[in-house]
């Protein structure tokens, strides 16, 4: 099994087993053991919930570093429309685009540009009409990686197209392997995220073989390093590319405003997104066409890389965008290379509780058992997170009931219950005091007198 | 008398995606020109809203811009409906934009507004049935 890489890791002097970050994984996925989180690889989905809500900074993202711009010939930034967002103050993206251009970057290619792209590949399947409804969009790849653990079924309504920045990458090689002829190892694609899940997504690609980002750094150590470098007073170079589709993406809803469709849903936060999936599946949103789901609240702008409050960036992004053309970039005849899934997307199965069916029942038949004789409390000072989750990993041999503290303090009353019979039972000559405490009833014999 | 610049553009109206180009064009070379920015800003935000309208509710049209050296006239022209009520469609908030354009920041009623408020003369020709003109001078000063 692969899907081992996860952009979440943790600083273990940190982390002081506080149980905070177990109750908040959307997929159980961590556990509390001798006073330090574990992270379960199989179930984890990079959403970042744990990064958030971790009090003690121990979780952190994993990312690359800035420095790794120098390691190529060539480089080319590939901005995400979230980092427009996180200036205050600003009213051209031409500022930024010059910007990362005067920090060192030999060119700069927008996501959002790929974007409208990628909205106009949408609009273009839409009107085939060859999906299956509702559409659900695969930009978010922690989204996609809980519909791959968690609902498999619902993979066939995966918007079959390759993410923007793949699309982002792809042409933005082309186009420096052609402007300057040097060999693809010499040219650096280096995409700046708000988002850790990017990272694993580039790391572990779904639906194509590999990915053409050569390297993730974070919006948070690219904004004050920018910050430096942009002032207004200057004559800026036109470079930016995109209009009100392309930028829009960086917020939720963008996406499914850029398909033009009238009946879409769009939800963000991870918690409202199992929400979502959950009904789908119950068939509750069957009249809708398109779904985009985020699992950062507020769209790519709240994602744990980014310096801006989501909702001040969002509203920032609406001020950028409002005299931009609807969209600048369009495809052909028909939908470029780049946009194409190579391989199916496939499901990510958690370790089944046994391959055979008739074990795997029985199994669950004793995880009910075990699950009746806990107190339902869900309280996770077991380091488990739930009452089922405990009973879950007793079943599976990496827990146990003793490890549930209201299990413990029964038997320890219990415990006292006997320890106090047992006193009554002390032999005369070890009695503490005189006719008293023995159950003349039970032994037979006359109490002493 | 001098010369005058002469921009002309076709805005089709099948595809609602290509909306604001022309007016992001005229606004380049206004820049270009060396146009005083607010100026520039003036023009390009009438003309915006005016191409905007013209898309989502007249199918296309054309616009005319001229550029002399102390006024830009602007002439935007469709065969589209027509407006039934002008001082109505004048109104700050009132819109018959569809939904899907909602969500894309568009309908909020500001368009027709907006064009007055930006411009020094504005003047609505319309006929229901045949078509909308409008022709707006934005001074240099």
């Amino acid at each position: 099994m692969s899907e081992l890489f996860h952009s979440v890791t943790l600083i273990s002097d940190k982390c002081k087993g506080c149980i905070n970050c177990i109750k908040r994984c959307p997929t159980e996925a961590i556990r509390v053991r001798n006073g330090k989180a574990h992270i379960i690889s199989e179930r984890c989905i990079d959403c970042g919930e744990c990064i958030r809500i971790c009090p003690h900074r121990a979780k952190q993202a994993i990312y690359d570093p800035l420095d790794v711009m120098f390691h190529y010939k060539y480089t080319v930034a590939l901005p995400a429309p979230s980092l427009y967002g996180q200036f205050h103050n600003l009213d051209d993206v031409d500022i930024i685009l010059n910007a990362l251009l005067k920090m060192g970057f030999h060119a700069v290619f927008e996501v959002s540009k790929a974007a409208e792209i990628h909205s106009d590949c949408t609009r273009r399947l839409i009107t085939e009409n060859k999906l299956k409804k509702p559409i659900i969009s695969s930009a978010c790849p922690a989204v996609v990686r809980l519909i791959r653990v968690r609902f498999p079924e619902l993979l066939e309504n995966l918007l079959p197209l390759s993410a923007p920045i793949e699309i982002a990458a792809s042409m933005a090689r082309k186009e420096a392997m052609e402007k300057t002829g040097l060999k693809s190892e010499e040219i650096g694609i280096i995409f700046i995220s708000p988002c850790a899940a990017k990272n694993s997504a580039v790391k572990n690609p779904f639906g194509i073989l590999k990915s053409e980002v050569d390297h993730v750094v974070a919006i948070s150590d690219v904004y004050p390093k920018l910050l430096s470098f942009m002032k207004e007073d200057e004559m800026e170079e036109n470079l930016s590319d995109s209009g009100i589709i392309g930028v829009g993406w960086a917020s939720s809803g963008g996406e499914a405003a850029g398909s033009l469709v009238e009946n879409y849903l769009a939800a963000d936060g991870i918690e409202n997104v199992i929400k979502v999936l959950e009904d789908i599946e119950d068939e509750k949103f069957s009249d809708l066409d398109f779904i985009e789901l985020n699992a950062c609240s507020g769209g790519c702008v709240g994602g744990v890389l980014t310096v801006e409050n989501p909702y001040v960036a969002r509203a920032r992004l609406k001020k950028l965008r409002k005299y931009l053309p609807v969209a600048v970039n369009h495809i052909g005849s028909t939908i470029p290379e780049e946009a194409n899934l190579v391989c199916p997307i496939e499901p990510i199965t958690v370790l089944p509780l046994s391959n055979n069916i008739t074990e795997a029942m029985a199994k669950m038949a004793a995880l009910e058992e075990i699950e009746k004789n806990f107190p339902a409390l869900d309280c996770g000072s077991c380091g488990a997170p739930s009452c089922h989750a405990l009973a879950e990993d007793t079943i599976r041999g990496i827990a146990s009931e003793g490890d549930c503290i209201f299990r413990l303090r029964e038997h320890i009353n219990l415990l006292i219950e006997e320890m106090s019979m047992l006193d009554k039972f002390i032999p005369p000559p070890f009695r503490n005091t005189e006719g008293d405490t023995h159950d003349s009833k039970n032994n037979g014999e006359e109490p002493k007198k | 008398m001098g010369e005058t610049i002469k921009l002309h553009y076709e805005v089709p109206g099948d595809d609602f995606t290509r909306a604001g180009e022309a007016s992001s064009n005229v606004k380049k070379v206004l820049k270009q020109l060396g146009i005083p920015p607010q100026i520039t800003r003036k023009v390009a935000i009438s003309l915006y809203e005016g191409e905007i309208n013209m898309v989502i509710h007249a199918n296309g049209g054309h616009i005319d811009v001229e550029i002399a050296d102390n006024v830009i006239n602007l002439s935007l022209k469709d065969d589209g409906p027509g407006i039934p009520d002008i001082s109505l469609a004048m109104k700050e908030g009132w819109s018959t934009a569809p939904d899907n354009v909602r969500s894309l920041g568009f309908g909020a009623g500001m368009g027709l507004p907006n064009m007055k408020k930006y411009t020094d003369e504005m003047r609505i020709e319309s006929v229901v049935g045949k078509g909308t003109d409008i022709f707006m001078k934005v001074y240099i000063k």
